[in-house]
């Protein structure tokens, strides 16, 4: 472990010129070494999406089942909670003996940390839908799956969309520590050589990058899909 | 609007037959509680009718109406639709035939006005062509523009939503409607506007409708049947409007429609029910003599002025009369003009109003037909007979 932190330098400080050997920031060096970031950089990518696909199908689920069974949001929202407040590079290390190092161990812990969020969005979303709305979808004829499935649903989109934007944006920062669990992800390159600008920089920037990319794609989602939110009194 | 052939023939001309509702010795208690909601209710509604559940809230009139939807289930009884026990058969089923209309709405705010119209012929299986077509048409028949049908709920102003919530309630055609409060959130000169066009609807239509409100001026107008509830469900009177008016069963019923229920028969009536004066028209350029002569064998003292198609242009006095041609223009203008077949009670209120004693009455074509006198209204109320016809027809829709 002390190895994994200890001082690395991931390049030839004599071969270079001024700029690297001085720890700056130089676009020449990162136009010459892009390529040593692409699989760190998809790796993250991987890691982001399967948490948050991940976590949404089991906070949705959980949502759901909480939805009929109201008394189930109170204990589900500590379980959650507590899954919540612990310390990331804690769960990474302490789960190494159950799942071994690599992406599955990362995963667990990525997951966990989306499921809060999600879920009480999605709670939150299906509370909000205006009682007489669902009467009068009931009251016209829609059974109880419909009017989850129709009326519900479609109206908790916002919340849902939004507690999904936050999940995607805080796993793609979790990610970066992801490399202690053995999974690799830009945390690893940030990490390989700290004192580097050109290295901290460009790679912490790929992240920023992914967190914004999944971000405006969620928000163009939520335009496409919900284009009665923007309908307004004329 | 073009509508295809399949669309005419389910059009507004061939609507389905209303039905019978009735309710047999129903009663609602909730668990937990031994005060029953309901007590031993029974009504029977005639098909076509619009039956008013009005009380006191707390009567359990909304109760009584979502019982027959099951929205709300009944603790033992029976509800009968047609004949046919609302228990027969799945409630989501059974609310497809039925209309529903309450007062917050409920519109889906993430489906357009056209959507809305068309969930309950999507619940049951419409084709597209079908759907589409009943849309178009119900949009028309509750008065809102078509260009509306894309539009959002929130893009629209409050009458305009109340009239998509009565054009989804019918979009199935159902034979009969519960309307919870319908007009109730809307402002008074548009709810007076509602109900009008509801009613003219329903001169059309003839659906079986059960109509619950606080309101008892509303119950008087709307409805052919007024059902008055106590708190506790128990059932006060049922009778016709005028019957309540004239004859009510108890004390109870005696308050709750008011000390003026006598200036409310009024709202039965219409001008054109009570005997008018004969006024005395002149036209302009007229010989004063022939006008003289007509002052003189009607009910005014005052003649009044028209044009050349008998539209009313106001009052002329002893003075316009003593040359020998009469004069125009007239003193005064003809307001407050009423028409024959407004409610004679809005037609007092507008003389009233005005503050004068007397109004020209005018027919559809805008020509003076009588003078209505307060007079004439006091002596109507004195005899104390009072004709009785449907509310549709009192909106002016009958044939």
């Amino acid at each position: 472990m002390i190895a994994l932190l200890a001082q690395v330098e991931i390049r030839d400080r004599a071969a270079e010129d001024g700029c690297v050997a001085g720890n700056g920031f130089c676009p020449g060096w990162i136009a010459d070494n892009l390529d040593r970031y692409l699989e760190p950089f998809w790796q993250h990518v991987y890691l982001s999406i399967v948490a948050v696909v991940v976590g949404f199908a089991i906070a949705f689920a959980l949502a759901l089942l909480a939805h009929e069974r109201r008394w189930l949001v109170g204990p589900i929202i500590g379980i959650t909670g507590v899954l919540y407040t612990l310390p990331s590079i804690a769960v990474f290390f302490l789960l190494q003996p159950i799942t071994g190092r690599g992406a599955l161990t990362a995963l667990i812990a990525l997951t966990a940390y989306t499921l809060l969020i999600l879920f009480r969005n999605i709670v939150t979303g299906l509370e909000n839908v205006p009682s007489e709305t669902k009467d009068a979808a009931r009251g016209i004829g829609y059974t109880d799956r419909q009017v989850l499935w129709k009326v519900e649903l479609p109206l908790a989109m916002p919340e849902i969309i939004a507690g999904l934007r936050i999940a995607a944006t805080t796993t793609v920062g979790l990610a970066t520590l992801a490399f202690f669990a053995g999974a690799g992800g830009l945390g690893g390159e940030i990490f390989a050589d700290i004192t580097f600008k050109s290295n901290v920089v460009f790679a912490g920037g790929l992240c920023l990058a992914l967190a914004i990319l999944l971000d405006v794609m969620l928000l163009a989602a939520q335009r496409l899909l919900l284009p009665w939110r923007r309908a307004v009194a004329t | 609007m073009t509508s295809s052939n399949t669309a005419q023939a389910e059009g507004p001309d061939a609507y389905r037959e209303a039905t019978t509702l009735e309710l047999r010795r129903v009663s609602k208690t909730y668990p937990g509680s031994d005060r029953p909601v309901i007590s031993d209710l029974s009504l029977e509604v005639g098909a076509g009718e619009i039956c008013v559940l009005v009380g006191p809230s707390g009567c359990g009139k909304t109760t009584a109406m979502r019982m027959v939807n099951r929205m709300v289930d009944m603790t033992s009884g029976d509800i009968l639709v047609g004949g046919r026990s609302v228990r027969a058969r799945p409630a989501a089923k059974l609310r497809r035939e039925i209309g529903y209309v309450i007062q917050q709405i409920g519109l889906f705010p993430h489906q357009t006005i056209g959507e809305n119209v068309a969930a309950v012929p999507r619940l049951l299986g419409w084709d597209r062509r079908r759907t589409e077509a009943r849309v178009d048409e119900l949009i028309a028949l509750v008065g809102l523009d078509a260009e509306l049908r894309d539009r959002y709920p929130a893009q629209l102003s409050g009458g305009q939503r109340q009239r998509v919530g009565v054009a989804r309630a019918l979009a199935s055609d159902p034979p009969l409607m519960l309307m919870d409060e319908p007009f109730g959130a809307i402002d008074p000169i548009n709810r007076e506007r509602l109900q009008n066009e509801f009613l003219r609807l329903q001169g059309r239509l003839r659906k079986t409708v059960v109509f619950v409100t606080h309101d008892i001026d509303e119950a008087i107008k709307m409805g052919d049947k007024i059902a008055v509830m106590k708190v506790g469900g128990v059932l006060a009177q049922y009778a016709s409007p005028a019957e309540l008016l004239t004859a009510p069963a108890d004390e109870f019923v005696e308050d709750f429609v008011g000390a003026d229920r006598a200036l409310k028969r009024l709202a039965l009536l219409r001008v054109r029910d009570v005997d008018l004066w004969r006024a005395p028209l002149v036209r302009e350029g007229e010989p004063t003599a022939a006008a003289r002569a007509r002052v003189a064998e009607s009910d005014l003292p005052y003649p009044l002025l028209v044009d050349a198609d008998g539209r009313p242009l106001g009052w002329l006095s002893e003075r316009d009369l003593a040359r020998e041609r009469v004069r125009a223009p007239a003193d005064s203008g003809p307001e407050p003009v009423v028409d024959r077949d407004a409610v004679l009670r809005d037609a007092l209120a507008d003389i009233l109003q005005a503050g004068t004693q007397y109004a020209p009455v005018v027919d559809g074509a805008g020509g003076a037909v009588g003078v209505l006198s307060i007079d004439v209204v006091g002596h109507f109320l004195a005899q104390g007979d009072t004709t009785e016809e449907s509310p549709s027809a009192r909106a002016g829709v009958d044939p």
